[in-house]
């Protein structure tokens, strides 16, 4: 993708250290797009700033989703949600990573945009990563009696079969039988 | 959405909210709800949905109180078989998303994967999928705009469309010897080389469109009926479409000029001279003549490469990525070595992550890849425009009548297979 003006990052960059000076964000350039690494804590107040100061505009919430990353970093959290956002003014763009383990809660941002109702119910769906604050967290694309979560590592590429399925669609309640 | 979500649940009988409910809600076509609403399932498969999507809706009379749409029903998890094939291999998934022209759909994946390892293609390649990414937007636009039509009783549009668009079809035919899932290109360029009489026949279809587009035009654009039924319906503010994440036709309809082609020009659209159609209110209507625009646009783009498609390799030579000719595998042993390493353990894609973005049809379809060397990707991510802006439906039904909601879903161009990915 093409890179717009290169001193947008440089800007960036001191922007957010002047904003938050203590956070500890790891800001790195990847191929001309600045990729920042926040905590779950400072997520939704670092999201606010991206998309209400002057200085970066990112108003829109362009992509959401995560990756799992179970057998490339052991010692770390798993999961990483990444947002990419994108400023229809500038067309400038940047990407936030959010790191989170198994059963942890990262916060929703359904409260800044309307649309990342769906893609973390998404998530969800898939990773089973929930979002702290979204107003219907319940599956979205999978039926609800599926078990386990697809887009994970340790789920099978052919699936589980379908004897569970049938189960407890068919068989509701098996003393019966 | 989310606070009419909150504030109807509170109330006497909330529509259900999960998947389970789903098939209690399939055992009667309607019911009379205790609070005197009609509930009523308009799909899934249903003419009007175009595609397996299924929409609950509460109505009072003939007002929708509130909509509630129900995805999943042709999900093939692509993101998943992604991680297993090789990316040559996934371009047969991305056909299956928008099925309505799927050769965008290959253009932005082989493209994302080229930006990514940095490979120069070839002019030749360039202007052909240049060309073939047009014809298919126009094909697109075409189906989206005729069928709003049909769902508005005005029959006659698609029959006059249709024909043409045909022609596209037999071209696609020809080219790949596929009518639908078209597998157009690989990495590094084209499958094979354009036939002979490929311009002629690309021509040919400029020369008869733009009069039957005008006709069709004609047919509606004036129509006191079709005014009647898309003015000032289904329509939404630019700031709630960015809020929503809307891009492409839908988002230009209501004011905001953003195309990927002009932001962030990739094939040859840095050297073409085209503009960008945009809309007052987002409404049907506009979101209608937008993409009627549109088509103008992307015929303009196409007259101004088919005179000029240079000849030269239609594939980069550079054995890594493209596989050498047949003819040289089996004289040579050095093609027959690529040849192998290619079939065998695909193209090798540097490690890291890269977001591309493409505008297909129905705007911005970006490709999320993690790659950690190998032959396949470790994650890909489809940025699939339909999921994004098909979740504001209920904002833009909820409180107009029900023959609006079914013109709103055609104007919107949810493709089922995009949607559920």
């Amino acid at each position: 993708m093409r890179e717009l003006s290169p001193d947008h990052n440089i800007k960036l960059k001191e922007n957010l250290a002047g904003r938050f000076p203590n956070a500890g964000f790891k800001v790195e350039e990847n191929r001309g797009i600045v990729v920042i690494e926040a905590s779950r804590s400072s997520l939704i107040e670092l999201m606010k700033h991206l998309k209400e100061d002057a200085g970066c505009s990112f108003n829109v919430l362009m992509d959401l989703t995560a990756v799992d990353y179970l057998d490339k970093r052991k010692s770390e959290e798993r999961f990483e949600v990444v947002y990419m956002l994108f400023s229809s003014t500038s067309l400038h763009r940047v990407r936030i990573k959010v790191k989170a383990g198994d059963g942890d809660d990262v916060p929703s941002l359904v409260s800044i945009w309307k649309g990342a109702n769906w893609p973390e119910r998404e998530v969800f769906d898939f990773f089973g990563i929930k979002f702290s604050g979204h107003p219907l967290m319940e599956r979205l694309i999978m039926p609800d009696e599926f078990r386990g979560y697809p887009l994970r590592k340790d789920f099978p590429l052919e699936g589980q079969g379908e004897d569970y399925l049938i189960e407890s669609i068919l068989i509701p309640d098996k003393t019966k039988i | 959405m989310t606070n009419k979500n909150s504030d109807n649940s509170a109330g006497k009988n909330p529509l259900p909210d999960t998947y389970s409910t789903r098939q209690e809600v399939l055992k009667n076509e309607a019911e009379h709800l205790e609070n005197g609403l009609m509930r009523i399932n308009l799909g899934p498969s249903h003419p009007a949905t175009h595609g397996i999507l299924q929409n609950v809706m509460d109505l009072d009379g003939e007002t929708i109180v509130k909509a509630r749409p129900v995805i999943g029903y042709v999900h093939r998890s692509f993101e998943k078989l992604g991680e297993k094939y090789t990316y040559n291999q996934f371009l047969n998934c991305t056909d299956r998303m928008n099925y309505v022209s799927s050769p965008m759909n290959n253009i932005a994946w082989i493209n994302a994967v080229e930006e990514m390892i940095g490979i120069n293609v070839p002019s030749r390649a360039q202007v052909v999928r240049t060309i073939i990414n047009e014809l298919s937007r126009i094909s697109d636009h075409i189906i989206c705009n005729t069928v709003l039509g049909v769902d508005l009783g005005a029959f006659t549009g698609l029959l006059y469309l249709y024909h043409y668009r045909e022609m596209f079809t037999n071209i696609l035919e020809k080219m790949t010897g596929a009518r639908l899932t078209t597998t157009f290109n690989r990495v590094g360029g084209l499958e094979m080389d354009i036939y002979d009489g490929f311009a002629a026949d690309v021509k040919d279809f400029l020369k008869v469109f733009p009069k039957i587009l005008k006709d069709f035009e004609g047919l509606l654009i004036h129509n006191r009926i079709f005014i009647d039924r898309t003015k000032g319906v289904g329509a939404i503010d630019k700031e709630t479409a960015l809020s929503y994440g809307y891009t492409g036709p839908n988002l230009r309809a209501t004011g905001c000029d953003y195309d990927v082609r002009k932001a962030y020009p990739y094939l040859l659209y840095d050297q073409v001279d085209f503009d960008i159609p945009v809309g007052i209110d987002g409404s049907v209507y506009d979101r209608f003549l937008v993409r009627n625009e549109e088509m103008y646009q992307s015929m303009k783009i196409v007259s101004q490469l088919i005179d000029n498609i240079p000849a030269g390799p239609y594939r980069v030579e550079d054995y890594h990525y493209s596989l050498p000719p047949k003819k040289d595998v089996y004289e040579k042993m050095e093609e027959l070595i690529y040849h192998f390493k290619i079939v065998m353990h695909g193209i090798q894609v540097p490690p890291g992550e890269f977001y591309s973005a493409a505008e297909i049809a129905n705007g911005e379809m970006g490709f999320y890849i993690v790659s950690d060397g190998g032959k396949t990707p470790y994650r890909v991510h489809v940025r699939r425009p339909c999921f994004w802006y098909y979740q504001s439906f209920p904002e833009l039904v909820e409180g107009s009548m029900l023959a609006d909601a079914v013109a709103v879903m055609s104007s919107l161009n949810v493709i089922a297979g995009e949607l559920d990915g």
